[in-house]
This record gives C-alpha cells, sequence and structure tokens, in this order.
C-alpha cells in the first residue's frame, strides 16, 4: 500500500527541510545587553521582563525549572556560569544557595532603600521580592471563623476528617513545619503534626485543587497560600471559601510567611545589568508589576498590595529569621517522614 | 597491479579486524553509560545515617507501592497489550482496519497529562463526581482516584500501546504454515494462541512489557498527582526535601540495579525462545472473521478502550482549552509555533542521534559475540530505567567538568576562558536524551537484528565482506522496519520529555512540555490544555506513519 508519506521523495523532502530549518538556530544572534535569570518562578513572570526590557533596553533571559535543578545547575557550572540572577519560591533554597557559595554580596543603597532588613540576607546575598503568606482557609457554610485559632489548634480532634492538606513532600509543607520546629522544638512540634495526621487529612498536591475540593464540599477547613484564593476570586468574585489569618492573638507568633526571593550569582559576568535589574525589582514599578502577577505581597512597603488581597485584610507575621527555614528543612522531612505524613 | 591489490587486500583486513574488537561498543556504550555511573558512583560510599532513617520511615512503603506499580503496570499493559494485538491480528470485525491504528494513539499522550486530566475529572471536586452528588446522596461507593489503582489505571492506558506494537509485530511475523497446521489438527482459537502464538511472540512481547515498567518506575509526576510515593517519587524528596544529592543518587543507582536485573531476566527469556527469519518477510497469519454477536463485542472492547484512553481526555481538552480561548494572548500563535518548533527539533535531532547510535552499538554487538559485549549493550540501555532528574543531574555534572577542564586547557594554551560550551546547550540536551532512550532505539535495531538468521551474516563474511558492508549492504535493508520504529519511538518519547528539558534547555528555549509543566505546577488546568493538545497532534503524526509502516510492511 502506498502512502504519500512514505513515498521516498516526501521522506527526503521533510528531512531536507527539517535539517535545514535545525541549523540555521544555531546562527549567532546580534550583541546586545542582557542579564540571564535562573528562576523557579514562572507564572506571570514575562510581562514583567518585557517591561524591564522597555525601560532599560537589557534583554532578560531566563530558563525555569525547579528551585534544587536551578541551583544544581549553577553550582555546576561554576565559575563559567552563564547565570547572573537565581530567583526562587522559598527561603531555604536561597539559605542553601548562600551555604553552598553560590550567591555574591548585593552591594545597592536602593536595595536597602526599597527593602527593609528583615526580608534581606543579613549580608545582602539575596533580598525577598514578595511575600506568600500560608494560612488557614475555611468554608463559611460549615466553619465560623470563631472555631478557628492556630495552625497548631488544627490537631485537635474535632477536626477529624475535615481537614485538606498539601502533601510531605511540597516544600510548602516543609518550610510550616520548620516554623513549628523554630517556635516550639522538635519533640513538641512532632506532637502537633502528629496530631494532624491523626485527624486523617485529605492530602491534595495542589492549592487550587485543595480550595476547589472546599468549596465542592468536602473537607471543612484546608491550609493553603493566601494568592491561590486570590486567583480563584479573580475568576469568580463568589467562590465561597474564606481567609483566616492563623496565630493572630496576643502571644502568639503570627501568620506562616516565605518569600520569592532573588540574588545575584558569585561569578555574574553581567553584573551591572544584574544589579540594575534586581533593583529595578525592588522598586515600586517593578514590585507592583511582580507582586500583582501573582497576588502576592510586595516586599517593598510603599507599594500597595493587590485590592483583592488588601481585601483579605491586615495581619501580624511571624517574624522568624526566614534562613530557618533552610537549615531545619531537613529536619521539618524528617519529622514529616517520622510521624507517616505522606 | 599486484601491489595495490595487495595494499587493498591489507587495509580491508584491517577493517576486518577492527570492529571484532569490543572496542566500538566499548566506546559507545561508555559513551552513553557515564552519566549514570557519575551519579551510581556515589553508591560507594552510602550515608548510613539516612538510610536509616529511610529504612525506618518511608522506604518500605515506596518499595511496596513500587512493586504494586511495576505488577499492576506490567500486568495491565501485558493483558490489554496482547489481547488486542491478538485480536486485530488474528480476526475481522467491523471496523478493525481503523482500530489497528487507532489503538496505538494513546501513546501520544504523556503519561503526566493524562493523570492530570483524569484527576482533575474525577476527583472530588471534578465534573463526573459534581454531577453525581446533584443525583445521588451517598458516593461513598466511588472510587478515589488519588489512590495506588489510580495511577496504575492512567499509566496502563498509555503504556498498553508499547506491548500492543511489539505483541502485534511478533504475531504478524508468525509464518501461516504453523498456525494453519494448528487449525488442521482440530486445536482451538484459544489454544492455538496460548499454545503456538504467544510463546513464539514471547520476546517481543517482554520487550514490550519491560518498556512499559521501566517508564512507570522513572515516572514521577503522576504518581505525585496520585498521593503514591514509589521510588523515583523518593529520590526527588530525598534530593529536594532532605537536600542530600549523594543519598538519592544512591537510592537511584539501586534503582538502575534492580531495572538491569529486569533487563537481563528478559534477555534470558528472549534467548530460550529464539526464532529467525529466513527470508524477507513472513507473510502474516490469515484472519479469521467473525460475525454477529462476537463481531460486535470485538468492535465494543476496542472502541471502550480507545474511548477511556484517548478520546475522552483528548475532548476535555478539548473543552478546556475552549475555556481558555477568551484569555489567550493575541501573539499566543507565534509562541505555539516557537514552542513546537523547539519540540519537534530536538525530537528530531535525539531520534536520529540515538538511531545512528543505536544501529552501531547492535551491530558491533552482534558481530563481537562476546559475552561482555552482550553485558555492554545491556548496560547502554540502562539510562531509560532512571529518573530524567537523576540522568539530568548526572549530565551537568559531566559536562561542567568537561567544560571546567577545556577552560583550564585553553588558558594554560595562554587563551582567555571560554566559558560553557556544552553545559546548557544543545549537544547537553541531546546527549541526555541519547542517555535516557537508548533503550528504545538499541531494542528495536537489535530486536530485528536477531531475526536475521546468523548464517546470512557468515555467508556474506564468509565471501570477503567486512562488517562494515555487512551492515551497510546487508543488515540495514533487512532492519529499516526496526530503525524506523525505533526512530519514531525515540522521537515521540522526546516529544513528552520533561525533567531533562527542563534541567538542561538552553536559555529562553522552551518547548511544548516544558510550558504543559509550567501551567499544570500551578494546576492552571485551562491553560495546560492547549499546549497539552498541540504535543498530543505532534505526536500523532509519527504515531501515524509508524502504523502505516507495520501495515504496509505485511502486505
Amino acid at each position: 500500500m502506498k502512502n504519500f508519506l512514505l513515498n521516498k521523495k516526501w521522506l527526503i523532502l521533510i528531512f531536507v527541510v527539517l535539517t535545514i530549518a535545525v541549523l540555521t538556530t544555531f546562527l549567532p544572534t546580534d550583541k546586545e545587553e542582557v542579564v540571564y535569570v535562573y528562576t523557579a518562578r514562572h507564572y506571570g513572570i514575562e510581562p514583567v521582563f518585557i517591561e524591564f526590557t522597555n525601560e532599560t533596553g537589557i534583554v532578560v533571559k531566563h530558563t525555569t525549572a525547579s528551585d534544587a535543578a536551578l541551583r544544581e545547575r549553577i553550582k555546576a557550572e561554576g565559575r563559567h556560569t552563564n547565570a547572573d540572577v537565581y530567583i526562587t519560591v522559598d527561603a531555604g533554597n536561597l539559605w542553601l544557595a548562600v551555604k553552598d557559595g553560590l550567591l555574591r554580596t548585593i552591594e545597592s543603597s536602593v536595595v536597602e532603600k526599597n527593602i527593609p532588613a528583615n526580608l534581606r540576607d543579613p549580608e545582602n546575598q539575596w533580598f525577598a521580592l514578595t511575600e506568600r503568606v500560608r494560612t488557614i482557609l475555611y468554608h463559611p457554610d460549615r466553619v465560623s471563623p470563631e472555631e478557628l485559632s492556630t495552625y497548631e489548634a488544627l490537631a485537635d480532634p474535632k477536626w477529624y476528617g475535615r481537614l485538606l492538606m498539601r502533601p510531605a513532600t511540597h516544600p510548602y509543607t516543609q518550610s510550616l513545619v520548620a516554623s513549628l520546629i523554630v517556635a516550639h522544638g522538635e519533640e513538641e512540634s512532632e506532637k502537633i503534626v502528629r496530631g494532624w495526621v491523626a485527624n486523617n487529612p485529605t492530602l491534595i498536591d495542589s492549592d487550587t485543587r485543595i480550595l476547589e475540593t472546599l468549596a465542592a464540599g468536602k473537607g471543612d477547613v484546608a491550609i493553603a497560600n493566601h494568592y491561590y484564593l486570590g486567583r480563584l476570586l479573580e475568576s469568580n468574585p463568589e467562590f465561597p471559601v474564606r481567609i483566616f489569618w492563623a496565630n493572630q492573638n496576643v502571644g502568639e507568633r503570627g501568620a506562616h510567611v516565605n518569600i520569592t526571593g532573588v540574588g545575584v550569582t558569585k561569578y555574574s559576568k553581567n553584573y551591572q545589568n544584574a544589579i540594575r535589574f534586581v533593583e529595578w525589582l525592588s522598586s515600586p514599578r517593578g514590585q507592583k508589576l511582580f507582586a500583582d502577577s501573582n497576588h502576592e505581597f510586595p516586599a517593598n512597603p510603599t507599594v500597595e498590595p493587590h485590592s483583592i488581597i488588601a481585601g483579605f485584610g491586615s495581619f501580624v507575621r511571624d517574624p522568624i529569621n526566614l534562613t530557618e527555614y533552610g537549615r531545619l528543612q531537613g529536619a521539618a522531612v524528617k519529622l514529616l517522614n517520622r510521624v507517616g505524613y505522606r | 597491479m599486484k601491489s595495490s591489490s595487495n595494499g587493498f587486500i591489507k587495509s580491508n583486513r584491517y577493517l576486518n579486524w577492527l570492529p571484532t574488537l569490543p572496542l566500538v561498543p566499548f566506546l559507545v556504550a561508555l559513551f552513553v553509560v557515564l552519566p549514570v555511573i557519575v551519579v551510581a558512583s556515589s553508591l560507594f560510599t552510602p550515608n548510613r545515617e539516612i538510610w536509616e532513617h529511610l529504612w525506618s520511615t518511608i522506604l518500605p512503603e515506596m518499595t511496596r507501592n513500587s512493586i504494586m506499580l511495576v505488577v499492576g503496570v506490567g500486568f495491565g499493559t501485558l493483558i490489554l497489550g496482547v489481547s488486542l494485538a491478538w485480536l486485530v491480528t488474528a480476526y475481522n470485525f467491523p471496523g478493525r482496519n481503523t482500530f489497528e491504528w487507532l489503538l496505538i494513539l494513546p501513546m501520544a499522550i504523556p503519561t503526566y497529562i493524562l493523570g492530570f486530566v483524569y484527576m482533575a475529572t474525577f476527583d472530588f471536586a471534578g465534573p463526573v463526581q459534581t454531577f453525581l452528588r446533584s443525583h445521588f446522596d451517598n458516593l461513598a461507593w466511588f472510587p478515589e482516584i488519588r489512590s495506588g489503582g489510580g495511577a496504575i489505571l492512567v499509566m496502563t492506558l498509555v503504556l498498553y500501546p508499547y506491548v500492543y506494537l511489539l505483541a502485534k509485530a511478533g504475531f504478524q511475523e508468525q509464518s501461516q504454515n504453523y498456525i494453519d497446521s494448528a487449525r488442521t489438527m482440530g486445536y482451538r482459537p484459544l489454544k492455538i494462541f496460548f499454545k503456538l502464538a504467544l510463546p513464539l511472540a514471547r520476546p517481543s512481547i517482554a520487550a514490550g512489557v519491560l518498556l512499559a515498567i521501566m517508564e512507570a518506575l522513572t515516572d514521577f509526576a503522576t504518581v505525585r498527582f496520585f498521593n503514591f510515593p514509589t521510588f523515583s517519587d523518593g529520590i526527588l524528596r530525598i534530593w529536594h526535601g532532605l537536600m542530600d544529592l549523594p543519598a538519592a543518587s544512591e537510592l537511584a543507582g539501586l534503582v538502575a540495579i534492580f531495572a538491569l536485573i529486569l533487563i537481563l531476566g528478559e534477555q534470558t527469556l528472549r534467548g530460550r525462545s529464539r526464532f529467525f527469519q529466513s527470508t524477507g518477510k513472513a507473510q502474516g497469519i490469515s484472519k479469521i472473521s467473525l460475525n454477529g454477536f462476537k463481531a460486535w463485542i470485538a468492535t465494543l472492547v476496542c472502541s471502550l478502550v480507545i474511548i477511556i484512553s484517548f478520546f475522552l481526555p483528548v475532548a476535555q481538552l478539548f473543552s478546556w482549552t475552549l475555556l481558555e480561548l477568551g484569555n489567550l494572548d493575541a501573539n499566543v500563535f507565534a509562541v505555539y509555533t516557537e514552542f513546537a518548533f523547539n519540540s519537534i527539533k530536538l525530537s528530531f535531532l535525539a531520534a536520529i542521534f540515538a538511531t545512528a547510535i543505536g544501529l552501531i552499538l547492535a551491530s558491533a554487538i552482534r558481530s563481537s559475540k562476546s559475552k561482555f559485549g552482550f553485558f555492554l549493550g545491556k548496560l547502554a540501555t540502562i539510562g531509560y530505567a532512571i529518573p530524567g532528574a537523576v540522568i539530568g543531574v548526572g549530565i551537568i555534572l559531566l559536562l561542567s567538568f568537561i567544560d571546567h577542564s577545556l577552560n583550564e586547557v585553553y588558558i594554560w594554551l595562554g587563551g582567555t576562558a571560554i566559558g560553557l560550551v556544552f553545559t546548557g546547550s544543545l549537544i547537553g540536551l541531546i546527549y541526555a536524551y541519547i542517555v535516557r532512550f537508548m533503550a528504545v532505539s538499541f531494542n528495536s535495531v537489535d530486536s530485528s537484528l536477531q531475526k536475521i538468521k546468523p548464517n546470512v551474516t557468515s555467508a556474506a563474511r564468509v565471501l570477503g565482506a567486512n562488517q562494515w558492508r555487512v551492515t551497510w549492504q546487508i543488515h540495514l535493508p533487512l532492519i529499516t522496519p526496526g530503525i524506523f520504529v525505533g526512530f519514531i519511538m525515540v522521537f515521540v518519547d522526546v516529544m513528552k520529555e520533561l525533567p531533562v528539558t527542563a534541567m538542561l534547555r538552553p536559555f529562553g528555549y522552551d518547548t511544548l512540555a516544558v510550558w504543559v509543566w509550567q501551567m499544570a505546577a500551578e494546576s492552571i488546568w485551562t491553560g495546560a490544555a492547549l499546549p497539552a493538545l498541540a504535543i498530543v497532534a505532534t505526536g500523532l503524526l509519527p504515531v501515524y506513519i509508524l502504523t502505516r509502516v507495520f501495515s504496509s510492511s505485511k502486505s
């Protein structure tokens, strides 16, 4: 049976066209001002980068992958790395990058002015771009906010079968547990997490799906990041889930905050461009774009958060030193493994 | 002109000599295995503290899950793949010609895409349960999709075409004479299948099941969707969570050894029931026409399989895409064209190199006939049993070492540093694909080569042809279908590949699979739908060609 696709001439033609097309992409491009960015945050970043290019003429070339994969790549590439800037979505990874000697001090009075000291590395090797709050969310038909108080209180047996949580594999869960360890020590934290597990939580590896499941009627209370609710409310203002800022009473430490953070690599070859880039990201213009693209809280206090998340109300943040997430991540994972949190 | 003809003979003898050394397969195998060795080398310095922790906590469950997954997917793909292959090979029923190629289509769907489609469709918040809840009070009977069963189901549905394709080839290569004799002797069709057709096709079927099992073992995205931690999930847990790459590599090395045992086991199975094709092509089995009730059952079974595994998920992706159409950027089609072109380019390059290297390796091993050579060949295919993320690390460590050495030599010679040549380049990425998918191209070529009677090769050698001539003029024409199948399977695999691409691609070099991942990681299913459909569509063309090759090779 003859088919036109199997006709030799066609096959050869396809082959030749593909080969030429492939070869042309190896042609060198013009010299331009660039900054190379390795970023683990990928949602909504491109418009931000394009705006930076429009304003400065510096082209942003970026590649995305997981925090750990990018860090491993910078490490292996060593002093020949192309990366100028490393953006991650977890403070623990920045701590590790510093520990592995991958970053350098960002010498910039602009950044120091824009970003408060508690959201910067003591040595200025990295700083936070935005804050993301992992807190308690609930369905108003089945839970009244008076019943809610702290992350710890979710270990109470009255929440049996009513909790929705993220699996232990996710850094969000791991850094939350690391913050428990800082607050209570390992032994006490283990009791709390055991209590969560004893309540037989439904584990779903997607914050969006956790909230959708809550809305659909399964479970009553969830732990999730605030901006996922922001996103869902943006597409559906009637979305039936409410946010509760955890641990807000007197004597309690405040809600659990993680960051999207940025550092400049030790062997950056476009250091000046990298500095201009991170300074711009810390400026009101860059902050507004970067934070709003994902409904996160801008690290620069002069910048107003997106109206949807501003509507969530003000809250107290856990004043923990962000590098603790990195230092205690291993301990947190082992704790989760020990208590059978999957 | 005696002296010149002498010279010719000399060089000819030299050429004859060369490939009998295991040097060629050795170097090629080394090239392919090196990144694996780089990561597995940490096996020699195990971190006892971490292993004790793992053993007392999550390792037993992961071991149990991995075994369940291997057994479940193994049996699932075996039963589905073999029975469907036999149905379309030995029987005629309404729609048979169409089903013969339709049944391959699920192969174009990446496992993680079917995973998130099934999860988003059948979990509590999904449309199916939401609909059922509005009609029934109690849905406790509805199975939990986020489970081991769900993962096994999804993987079986996308991986059975591997078994189906190879089993079908195995059945089609059988001689009608055997079947006819059995039929005249009054054997019932089922008995013919179990006593004759199945044992004869066993090597091909085993190869297909092995591919499916290895795919399942290295999957990390789907098992995570379904809360079903296996070894490859464990490797990432140790790497990302405990931040201990060496310990993660140790587990990867152990899984690789386990896989090597499986591979060698499959080879022994294949070795015991070896058969050859003496002439070019077998004439194939003549089909029995099914009538009435039986015919409709056959049609129904095929329809159900293809609807559940292909049309339903594709319809879901379409409906998500429609939802998303309003949000699409104006330049989205330019971006898609670029991403699709990147995907095709990578798949094309990787397929060419993987097939060429697979061919060199397989034919060199065949001619060397040494146990060592045979072992090398099997070793070179081990990358298929190692999660892509781990291969990625091995490649980065290796390439950056080469790049750093290059720079040092360059500076020593008085030049200035040239920076990274291979790391983060297309060359590095293609290299990684070759390492990861060597099994696919090697096995396709090798299984075709094995069907050539050894005395065909010997005759040529006796008549004075050297190894290269034997390969070019005798083997190559006989195994063209095998090469072609290998090429297309690598092409489709690279289209779907994710972790290696994400980790090693050059700057700004996005592919369709990377886009799907970025959207799916944020649970934006509707946004992931369009690139997912594009992957399926791009994968369909080679799958279609593949089927045409198969059905035309039979006529």
